[in-house]
């Protein structure tokens, strides 16, 4: 019972990981059909720059800064990379996604270059350090802030999507971009506002990513990215609701799986994936929220 | 190009001139120059394939256009949509463009003008009732007839100079296209359009003017009237003659056309 | 100058077969030559170093046009290329090493599992359409490289690789003195992949495939299945992925999980990006390239004059995926088509 609810806590935590990194790419995808393969550099430059905060200033406003610093970091490198490189190509969809993978490529071989390829210990404060017990069961306290922020992100997604014009935007712009250009909308401002929002939430992921593991290393993006689209896929491009479902779909199985045997969660990460292509025969496309 | 034909251009809102589009490699447009009068409605037609759709397209900036395409003497070639569409341009796409998971009051909403937001709905209810009575429903839910108004309500929310409407009664029941054609013909009252249409019985009830596509290329212009008077002309260039065309057959007219280009 | 290039195109070597046989004569009489060409090469050109670096730019020409037969061809982009890759690499080195068969054999068994491998996976993935399927096969391409590192170490040797037992390889491939004879495979390989990927385009499949890349829709009227003819690309592609895995593993002399890595697959498409996808020469001129500046950017990191650099400078510089990444965005900025695009004016995009 005790290690069937430690698996469900890591397994809430890892998919609140994947859905902080797979909702920005699945709002960039759903609104502006780019694969961004930079995202997981956003994720690698939350960590740290979060991370360097956090270790100037330790204890727990440390913290709460080093995570609004990844936060920035991630939401303006997003900006920049939309601004600067995404809306230059704009009506070039194929060359929008070869220059994120080329900024996925360079960005964080950068951060290697910067805080070098060994991973940097990230220490938290006392309060964070230690577990919770829960009916028996010692469960690391970091778990709960992963998932604490990850559906205060979903929630505030949600009304965002649901109950503002600028949600309005979104949600249509998914659904058919150019109809919404053909009512008068210039569309380039929830791009850039989705860039910015997606790369804020892996900035954070980044930083979440660094206290989960103790530590950040120049990899960290890469290996989320991959289960981030893996998330995205199952959700559905373009839906909150679905992403979410997926991501805690995915941390449960993969932790299960690992339990039963190593590096089986993994695997069972991918036949899931195969499993539901195989059953579903509809586009990737979804619904937003 | 333009003096082949004299301009008046008091009267003509809209000028097209040796517009050409390219698409996936080949050549879609090949120099259309018609022009669009000021008051009632234009008819763009010809046999499926022949470019309508894609003339629609550039007109909005929705595809890369060469030529000039003028409003009121304005360029448009070279604008993103959105400020064609702030210019005055709205734009009924053929497949409807309604946002399927949106609602309706939501699809009315993004539509809505940024000053006066609330002013164009009476109109628009009193046009289409049905949009008020499923305000709370998915688009997507909606039959096909209701779409279609959806779509043409949703744009006489704004301040229009010139409406853009493509195949609004395809693949509706002969009734309901009715009913649509008689709410277009209420609204051209006010408001120019440019008409593309299939069903000519349509086209006879509304087009002051007609103007003819065949593969990329103007191969008629004039008045609708002369042209649906000459059955043989009207079967060389549309291929159905005037005395059958009603919605059915035209639509097998269309699924000919279709298997004939395969 | 002018001359020259007019003979190409229009005198007796206007036939493209015939010009490929002469580039093809060239670099197989390449380790005949003593030539020095200072500061593009250490040694003369047939000393073993320069022939080794030599054979890494060959195999990965071949990868890059095994590639592009999906994306520039096809318009099919896939991430996860280079699991066929390690599948050839890894299904021979764990059959020679751990099934005592012969090297060959085991290439064989590899090259077989990897048209199996290749036939079910791309069933599966080509479910999904355009970037969804560049995802999902992005996770499959994951999938095997965890299976690499961590599914069971004793058989893959993990992080570390695993060498390929020296015991196996004949003695003709073995040892510093037949550096050329590795040479040869690798060009062999090319050439291979060479005939194949013209081969196929110039026939009606290619034909069709090409009018897929351009407009599916177009191809769907026609009456004919999109899906089959993506899913030849995706097999004949994977197959040749896993040769040139073959081939790669008895130039290193074992395997190596590098090859697993997504940021490999991502190598390759900036390779087929970089010469220009879909073009005669494109893919393979990237991957030359791609393999020189892959493998002389260490040494340029490496070098003195880097190391003299301030440190703001010097870290990024002494990085080549970043110097690759930063000229790659480079190059889809400034020359969209590629590098066969951008400087080749009229080498014209493959047309049968
Ligand atoms: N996105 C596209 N890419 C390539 N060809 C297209 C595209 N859209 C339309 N076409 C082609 O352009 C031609 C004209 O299409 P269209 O303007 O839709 O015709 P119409 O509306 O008159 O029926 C057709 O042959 C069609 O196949
Ligand atoms: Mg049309």
């Amino acid at each position: 019972m005790t290690t069937v609810l430690l698996l469900t806590a890591t397994g809430l935590g890892v998919a609140a990981l994947y859905f902080l990194v797979a909702s920005g790419l699945t709002l960039i995808f759903g609104l502006m059909d780019v694969l961004n393969f930079a995202h997981g550099a956003f994720v690698g430059l939350g960590g740290y720059v979060g991370w360097t905060v956090a270790d100037r200033l330790p204890g727990s406003p440390g913290l709460v800064l080093g995570l609004l610093a990844g936060v920035a970091a991630g939401a303006a490198t997003a900006a920049v990379t939309e601004l600067a490189v995404i809306r230059p190509l704009y009506g070039r969809p194929l060359d929008q996604v070869l220059a994120t993978v080329g900024l996925g490529l360079a960005i964080p071989a950068l951060l290697q270059a910067v805080w070098g390829a060994d991973a940097r210990t990230w220490t938290l404060p006392g309060w964070l350090a230690g577990t919770v017990g829960l009916f028996g069961a010692r469960i690391p306290s970091v778990r709960f802030l992963l998932i604490g922020l990850a559906m205060a992100l979903l929630l505030g997604l949600r009304l965002l999507l649901g109950r503002t014009r600028a949600g309005l935007v979104v949600r249509a712009g998914v659904e058919d971009r150019e109809m919404v250009t053909a009512l008068g909308i210039d569309v380039r401002r929830a791009n850039l506002a989705v860039f910015a929002l997606g790369g804020a939430a892996a900035g954070l992921g980044g930083a979440l990513f660094g206290l989960y593991q103790g530590s950040v290393s120049p990899g960290d993006g890469t290996s989320l990215l991959v289960y981030a689209f893996v998330v995205v896929v199952l959700g559905g491009a373009g839906s909150i609701t679905g992403t979410a479902l997926a991501a805690v779909a995915v941390g449960l199985v993969q932790q299960y799986a690992d339990y039963a045997s190593a590096s089986l969660g993994d695997e069972s990460v991918v036949i899931l994936l195969a499993a539901v292509l195989l059953l579903r025969r509809r586009n990737l496309r979804g619904r937003p929220a | 190009m333009s003096a082949v034909e004299p301009v008046n251009t008091a009267a003509n809102l809209l000028e097209l001139e040796d517009v050409r589009v390219r698409l996936g490699g080949s050549a879609i447009l090949h120099g259309v120059s018609f022009t669009v009068a000021a008051a009632g409605v234009t008819a763009l037609l010809g046999r499926n394939g022949v470019g309508k759709t894609t003339t629609a397209k550039s007109v909005l900036g929705l595809y890369p256009a060469t030529g000039s395409i003028r409003l009121d003497g304005r360029e448009l070639i070279g604008l993103p949509t959105h400020a064609v569409a702030r210019l005055g341009i709205g734009y009924v796409p053929e497949d409807r463009g309604v946002f399927a998971g949106l609602t309706v009051a939501e699809n009315l909403r993004l539509a809505e003008p940024r000053e006066q937001p609330k002013a164009g709905y009476p109109r628009v209810y009193e046009l289409f009732p049905v949009l008020e009575a499923r305000a709370a429903q998915p688009a997507g839910t909606l039959s096909g007839g209701e779409q279609q108004m959806l779509a043409i309500g949703r744009i006489l929310l704004r301040r229009n100079r010139l409406l853009v409407v493509d195949e609004p009664t395809k693949g509706l029941s002969p009734k309901v296209a009715a009913e649509v054609a008689r709410a277009l013909k209420e609204v051209a009252e006010t408001v120019p359009v440019l008409l593309i249409e299939q069903n000519l019985s349509v086209v006879r009830t509304l087009a002051g003017q007609a103007v003819v596509l065949d593969t990329g290329r103007v191969a008629h212009r004039g008045a609708t009237r002369d042209l649906l008077a000459d059955p043989a002309r009207t079967n060389a260039l549309l291929g159905v003659s005037t005395a059958r065309a009603d919605p059915v057959r035209a639509d097998t007219a269309r699924a000919d056309a279709r298997g004939g280009t395969a | 100058m002018n001359t020259l290039t007019s003979t190409w195109r229009r005198g007796p070597l206007a036939s493209r077969w015939v010009r490929a046989g002469l580039v093809f004569a060239v670099l197989y009489a390449l380790p005949y030559s003593t030539l020095r060409i200072p500061g593009v090469f250490d040694g003369p050109l047939d000393a073993p170093g320069v022939l080794q670096l030599l054979a890494v730019c060959l195999v990965f020409a071949g990868l890059a046009m095994s590639y592009d037969l999906l994306f520039g061809h096809t318009g099919v982009m896939s991430f996860g290329h280079g699991m066929f890759v390690t599948g050839g690499m890894y299904a021979t080195t764990i059959l020679v090493d751990h099934a005592g068969f012969g090297l060959w054999t085991s290439a064989a068994i590899g090259l077989a599992v990897a048209l199996a491998a290749a036939v079910v996976l791309g069933a599966v993935a080509l479910r999904v359409e355009g970037i969804g399927f560049a995802m999902v096969t992005l996770a499959f391409g994951q999938a095997v490289a965890i299976l690499v590192v961590s599914g069971s170490p004793q058989l893959t040797g993990g992080e570390q690789g695993e060498t390929l037992d020296a015991g196996a390889v004949p003695a003709v491939l073995s040892g510093v003195r037949n550096t050329a004879n590795l040479y040869w495979i690798a060009l062999a390989y090319l050439a291979v992949c060479a005939l194949v990927v013209w081969g196929l385009a110039a026939s009606m499949p290619g034909r069709v495939m090409r009018a897929l890349r351009e407009n599916e829709r177009r191809v769907e009227v026609l009456g004919l299945n999109p899906y089959l003819f993506k899913l030849l690309a995706f097999v004949v592609a994977g197959v040749l992925a896993a040769g040139g895995g073959v081939v790669y593993l008895l130039l290193l002399g074992g395997a190596t999980p590098t090859v697993s890595d997504s940021n490999f697959t991502l190598s390759l498409l900036v390779m087929a990006v970089l010469g220009g996808t879909g073009r005669r020469w494109g893919a393979m001129i990237g991957g030359v390239l791609y393999g020189y500046a892959g493998q002389s950017l260490t040494r340029v990191s490496g070098s003195s004059a880097v190391a003299g650099l301030p440190g703001v400078l010097r870290g990024p510089l002494e990085q080549p995926l970043f110097l690759l990444g930063a000229a790659f965005v480079l190059v889809v900025f400034f020359a969209p088509g590629g590098l066969t695009g951008r400087f080749g004016g009229r080498m014209r995009r493959e047309e049968a």
